[in-house]
């Protein structure tokens, strides 16, 4: 096994534009569960969202790569919008599936054959990539160290990408210091009380779903910049490896997320190479085909979900104290 | 995508079987025209009309996962073609061999996509010119949907039952459960493929899905019960339990789709556009029967009470000196085998089996039992059929790959009008 080689792999997912795209989400995902409860199971549809927002604007109305950016904000506003005004008012596990099935009525919509002119339904979109590759300031050529060496169309990628990063972390950091998260932190914890101090509950829970929202449709956007959008990327699997990541480094918390998506794509991305190398001759898995060892990265997962939640609900930067789960 | 070895083998004896069978059954079928393909359970079929007249002669071509046919319609204007898995193919009418003088180009595209989905078969019709639908009929493909809609209805009843008692009983919102639906179906995608009969491998599979579920109970449920996690704790295992479960049935099985062998029989043909085999037949009978057994084991027997008690009231229950625990474990038992019961009937309706098929009706479920009313068995059973016949026909008017659409919308729309169902009461809105 080259053993270089893996580490390298494995090294390179940390500035991998997935990675931002999960950071992005999760922690959209944390102002909503984390901060104000919100069991949102549609993080996917606003990635979706999101993707398709930018990459539409600029194939069929001809806009520029930043005015794409700012349609996705704008379609991912409308859609929590359209998603909380009617349901912000249910129990938890409702809102969780309203949530859920929203994400797949978006995500049908845009697989389906009869908007294939819009959508591209399922060969998805390609080519969108003009004007913001040409936008990139860094002279044509390949730079960097090690496993972090990219040519300069993938460094602008990740310039932007990690730029958008770092802004949203900024903002979910100070939002959750404000007298404004302090507020959503309490509808988290006991929304009867907040109710009785006289705060808006509901404005207070449709904001957070908006910013939030906004933050997973960055996601998106991250996901769509280095080459294509594909369909099949956002299905409910993808909405429960967002929540898994997020769980992991800590929902309360601003650091958590970030940490999460970036340890649970390290992971995937090592064990994306090691297992299927494990399945050969000699090796500890032999008998198994490479395909079969690649499939025990989801296994693992999905057990790894099961024990967070189970022994370390407050996850890895968490507090106990912070009530995420209610009972 | 790649085969495992396992699965290859699986696949390449259950073909042989299925093969084998077809060939005996393929010789008392009576056959249409120029019939390609047969030998396939999944067809293609549809009808080529100029200003309602038949056309025959007119050449139809089919293409698509690495399979390509064509066929010409009969005196009757009808044409079928027999496809060896289910998936998206494109269909394309040969110009040249429909009159000149038709003015086809104002009708539509002459090439367009079907897709399988739900069904064995799909329709592609060409109708050109005025008449169109006359001689099909709107009232006969609706009844025909109407039909293929209960058959689906009534295999989602049967996971969504369980679901519902679950839920009733635990609070459980269980994301897993249609993880039961794929294990019925593939235990007994295993069974069959050690050549045992095909009736007992059903059995048996019913069986290792009840124990699957009393297995949950025993190892999972149960003791974080015990520990006193919060139902959204609860919610998120199973969530990771559902991933657990799907990504090991792709280990086992591959990302290829599986038949479960034949269980032979004849098919018959309703009013053109109705196909049911005598498998389709016997599995609306199967999902009746079992499903008013389970009705009458709820109403009459002592255990049966027992469950409505605990998702009235579990505090009353438990205070009146039920069992709690006994009787969560007996749902469990019954829940997962009536899931692994529907995953086998939908193997044979689809048809076919595949690691993700629980995950697609995964909503479906959910919304045939929040449409009935969370919690109650009967409730669920009403959404089922509900949510089946509105999704088969809506394609009537919808394309189908947005068939589910219609579900999902009203899934929302009865959480957000009336959170109890049609049947649930209301403390239950909490």
């Amino acid at each position: 096994m080259d053993w270089i080689q893996i580490l390298s792999n494995t090294a390179e997912s940390i500035l991998s534009p997935v990675t931002f795209a999960f950071v992005l989400a999760s922690l959209g995902l944390a102002l909503h569960f984390g901060f104000a409860g919100l069991l949102n199971f549609g993080i996917a549809g606003f990635m979706a969202i999101g993707a398709y927002g930018y990459a539409l604007s600029i194939l069929r109305f001809g806009f520029p790569w930043w005015a794409g950016i700012l349609v996705s904000i704008a379609a991912a506003i409308v859609f929590a919008i359209l998603l909380g005004a009617p349901t912000l008012r249910l129990r938890g596990d409702y809102l969780a599936i309203v949530t859920i099935a929203a994400a797949e009525i978006a995500r049908l919509l845009f697989l389906t054959n009869t908007f294939d002119d819009f959508t591209g339904s399922a060969s998805g979109l390609f080519g969108y990539h003009n004007s913001f590759r040409e936008a990139n300031p860094l002279p044509d050529g390949f730079y960097g160290l090690g496993p972090f060496s990219y040519s300069s169309t993938d460094w602008w990628v990740r310039i932007v990408g990690l730029s958008l990063l770092i802004v949203v972390i900024w903002l979910l950091w100070a939002l959750t210091r404000s007298p404004w998260g302090r507020v959503l932190k309490g509808i988290r914890e006991d929304e009867d009380a907040v109710k009785a101090l006289g705060k808006n509950v509901y404005a207070y829970k449709m904001q957070a779903l908006i910013i939030g929202g906004v933050f997973g449709a960055l996601g998106g956007v991250v996901y769509a910049l280095p080459s294509a959008i594909n369909p099949t990327v956002y299905v409910t699997s993808l909405t429960f490896f967002i929540w898994t990541a997020l769980l992991l480094g800590g929902a309360a918390t601003v650091f958590g997320p970030v940490l999460g998506s970036i340890i649970f794509w390290v992971l995937q991305a090592f064990l994306t190479n090691v297992l299927p190398a494990l399945t050969q001759d000699g090796a500890i898995l032999e008998g198994l085909t490479s395909q079969q060892g690649s499939t025990l990265r989801f296994i693992l997962v999905g057990i790894g979900l099961m024990l967070i939640v189970i022994y370390r609900p407050q996850g890895i930067r968490g507090d106990k104290r912070e009530l995420t789960f209610v009972k | 995508m790649q085969l495992s070895k396992t699965g290859k083998r699986t696949i390449s004896a259950i073909a042989a079987v299925f093969a084998a069978m077809m060939l005996l059954l393929a010789l008392p079928v009576s056959a249409t025209a120029d019939e390609v393909g047969a030998e396939f359970e999944n067809q293609i079929i549809g009808n080529v009309r100029v200003a309602g007249e038949p056309v025959e002669g007119a050449k139809v071509s089919v293409t698509g996962n690495g399979y390509s046919v064509s066929t010409v319609s009969d005196e009757e204007g009808k044409w079928s073609v027999g496809v060896p898995v289910v998936g998206v193919y494109e269909v394309a009418i040969d110009r040249t061999t429909i009159p000149e003088e038709a003015p086809i180009e104002e009708f539509g595209p002459l090439t367009r996509q079907v897709e399988f989905d739900l069904t064995s078969t799909v329709i592609a019709n060409y109708y050109f010119g005025e008449a169109e639908r006359e001689e099909v009929g709107i009232l006969a493909q609706f009844l025909t949907r109407l039909v293929y809609g209960i058959n689906f209805g009534l295999m989602l009843a049967l996971a969504s039952v369980g679901l519902s008692l679950v839920f009733g009983t635990t609070k459980l919102s269980n994301f897993a459960h249609a993880e039961m639906v794929t294990f019925g179906a593939v235990i007994a995608l295993f069974l069959s493929s050690l050549n045992i009969n095909p009736f007992l491998a059903i059995l048996l599979a019913v069986l290792a899905s009840g124990a699957g579920g009393l297995a949950q109970d025993v190892v999972i449920w149960r003791p974080l019960r015990r520990k006193g996690l919060g139902i959204v704790q609860l919610m998120i295992v199973s969530i990771g339990l559902a991933l657990t479960l799907r990504y090991i049935f792709q280990f086992f099985i591959g990302g290829s789709t599986s038949q479960l062998p034949s269980l032979g029989g004849e098919t018959f043909n309703f009013f053109g556009t109705l196909t049911l085999s005598t498998t389709d037949i016997a599995s609306m009978a199967i999902s009746i029967a079992v499903l008013i057994s389970f009705a009458l084991w709820l109403t009459m027997t002592k255990t049966g009470k027992a469950t409505r008690a605990i998702s009235d009231n579990v505090d009353l229950a438990a205070a009146s000196g039920i069992d709690v625990d006994r009787v969560v474990r007996y749902v469990w038992v019954a829940a997962s085998a009536l899931a692994g019961l529907g995953g086998i009937l939908w193997a044979y309706f689809r048809p076919g089996i595949k690691w993700d098929m629980g995950e697609k009706i995964l909503l479906l479920i959910f919304a045939a039992v929040v449409l009935g009313g969370l919690g109650t068995a009967f409730g669920a059973l009403i959404g089922a059929l509900i949510v089946g016949i509105m999704v088969e026909t809506s394609t009537l008017i919808l394309a189908p790959d947005i068939k589910y659409v219609g579900a999902l919308i009203v899934l929302i729309g009865v959480l957000l009008v009336k959170p109890t169902g049609l049947l649930g009461s209301k403390e239950r809105i909490g």
